[in-house]
């Protein structure tokens, strides 16, 4: 736990030690704006929730994402200190876990700055509290799902803008998949039940369900399924191939 | 206290290891010395846990390499090829980082911290960002985190790559005073650096031991005692008669580094 919570913070100082982080932040909270207030909404729609607003998170983490989690790993295989960390005493699990919890726990930051448009809206009108808070932890799960998913990507390669682009692509794919654009291509030729799988691996399908403030079980579940499985790809790629 | 047993690396069709076996006791100061891509950096790789090899294995202070790698990690301080650091921290901020991973007690860790500070002179560029430090700087800042926890072994991949002469001297003083209580692996292309700091030396090219004796030994191969010339004549393969070219001959473990291990 301690030596989780070292790389955690070591990890987490990186972001705010150079501009990524600023940067960051700050086009989240314009995007988020300008999503919720103009293409949302959320004036005209006359109703205090905020349903524009979390309707566009699955396509700002679909490209804001994979520029926090292309650097997890590929930065340290650039620089070598992938040799320098995996050469103290540390398992690896440990290694993993607090790199994915320091890009996780960033992305909570900047949710956490969007609370000004839910002031705004309960300032408006009563909105459903509960149905907001459901928003949050369901948007917050889904951007550990797809922080998960680029550190998975981000520890196969050296080059951060070859992890940016492909993980853009597979979660494109992951956010897509109840779609006819990525379900044509399995239900030609695939039995029904895969095709089912595929299509219950949508991100959008599981999120939207949580943002209309039910929080089911399952879609907790898979979530943190998804976190796991690829945590768990993440440790065996550094361990299969370490060195550059 | 460092045992390597019949350790390989294959990199697909390249041998960088080759069959290799040697022990380092402590007090001992070892040498590493080879041409480029002759697999110093890889067996030290391998030592340190980093790499898992081919065939083979490696123990340090009695925990296998292999087995229980947290154990070995913990009693090495590795000074990985270049000196690799986190290029947005201060040194101040990445030995803090590296005291807390390493385990170094709260309480003792300003007083560690200060005494590497001081024994690699970095005390002026402590809270100035690692990327905008010299070569020398970070090679030094390198050096702080290897010795931080007082490590019983220590591996070194070119501890003095990049210094100036006085750096260097300065640095082969450090590994001198650390030497008596430790054991000290290190591995350069400097070969007055074996002279001046080491107490045995191997040369390895191919992947292969190809000498493995005291420094005056190999000096001794040379006619006029310069060690260019016995480097270049074995890591070439134009081996002198009296000299086996044989890893074999010379890779068996060798009781008493002092006696001549070639006949």
């Amino acid at each position: 736990m301690r030596i989780t919570t070292s790389i955690f913070k070591r990890e987490l100082g990186g972001y705010f030690a150079t501009p990524v982080a600023y940067v960051f932040l700050f086009f989240f909270l314009v995007l988020t704006g300008v999503f919720t207030f103009y293409i949302g909404g959320f004036y005209e729609r006359e109703q205090a929730d905020l349903q524009p607003f979390f309707a566009f998170h699955p396509w700002l983490y679909l490209f804001l994402i994979p520029a926090i989690s292309m650097r997890l790993w590929a930065e340290e295989r650039k620089s070598g200190t992938i040799e320098l960390l995996m050469t103290q005493p540390i398992s690896m699990a440990q290694a993993v876990g607090g790199k994915f919890l320091a890009a996780w726990c960033f992305t909570g930051i900047a949710l956490a700055l969007t609370v000004p448009t839910w002031i705004t809206a309960a300032y408006l009108g009563q909105p459903d509290n509960g149905v907001i808070v459901a928003g949050y932890i369901g948007s917050f799960l889904m951007a550990g799902a797809c922080l998960a998913v680029g550190a998975c990507i981000s520890a196969v390669t050296r080059n951060q803008v070859i992890a940016f682009v492909t993980t853009v692509f597979v979660l494109l794919g992951f956010v897509l998949s109840g779609f006819p654009v990525v379900l044509d291509w399995v239900s030609g030729w695939a039995p029904e039940v895969l095709t089912e799988t595929v299509a219950s691996f949508s991100f959008l399908t599981h999120f939207n369900d949580i943002t209309r403030g039910v929080i089911d079980t399952r879609d907790i579940v898979f979530f943190g399924s998804l976190i796991g499985c690829f945590l768990v790809a993440n440790a065996i790629i550094i361990d299969l191939k370490k060195a550059a | 206290m460092i045992e390597i047993r019949n350790l390989s690396k294959s990199f697909g069709d390249l041998k960088a290891v080759d069959d290799i076996s040697f022990s380092v006791k402590k007090g001992e100061v070892l040498g590493f010395l080879g041409p480029n891509g002759a697999g110093k950096s890889t067996t030290m790789k391998m030592l340190t846990g980093f790499l898992d090899p081919s065939a083979g294995s490696a123990s340090i202070s009695g925990f296998e390499v292999g087995a229980q790698p947290i154990e070995v990690k913990r009693r090495v301080g590795y000074l990985p090829e270049g000196a690799p650091l986190y290029a947005d921290m201060t040194p101040h901020g990445f030995l803090g980082f590296i005291a807390e991973v390493r385990g170094i007690p709260a309480a003792e860790r300003a007083g560690r911290l200060a005494e590497v500070v001081r024994k690699v002179h970095i005390e002026e560029v402590l809270h100035q960002r690692i990327e905008t430090l010299s070569k020398g700087f970070k090679r030094r800042v390198g050096l702080a985190q290897a010795i931080l926890h007082d490590p019983e072994v220590l591996i070194l991949d070119e501890p003095t790559d990049g210094l100036d002469p006085n750096q260097k001297h300065e640095v082969r003083a450090l590994i001198g005073q650390m030497a008596k209580d430790k054991v000290i692996v290190l591995s350069t292309h400097i070969l007055e650096e074996v002279d001046a700091v080491c107490t045995r030396a191997i040369i390895i090219a191919r992947g292969r031991i190809l000498f493995d004796g005291t420094p005056a030994e190999l000096k001794a191969r040379s006619p006029e005692g310069r060690l260019d010339d016995v480097f270049r004549e074995i890591t070439t393969g134009n081996s002198t008669p009296d000299f086996p070219a044989d890893s074999k001959a010379v890779a068996s473990p060798n009781p008493n580094p002092d006696t001549v291990t070639a006949s």
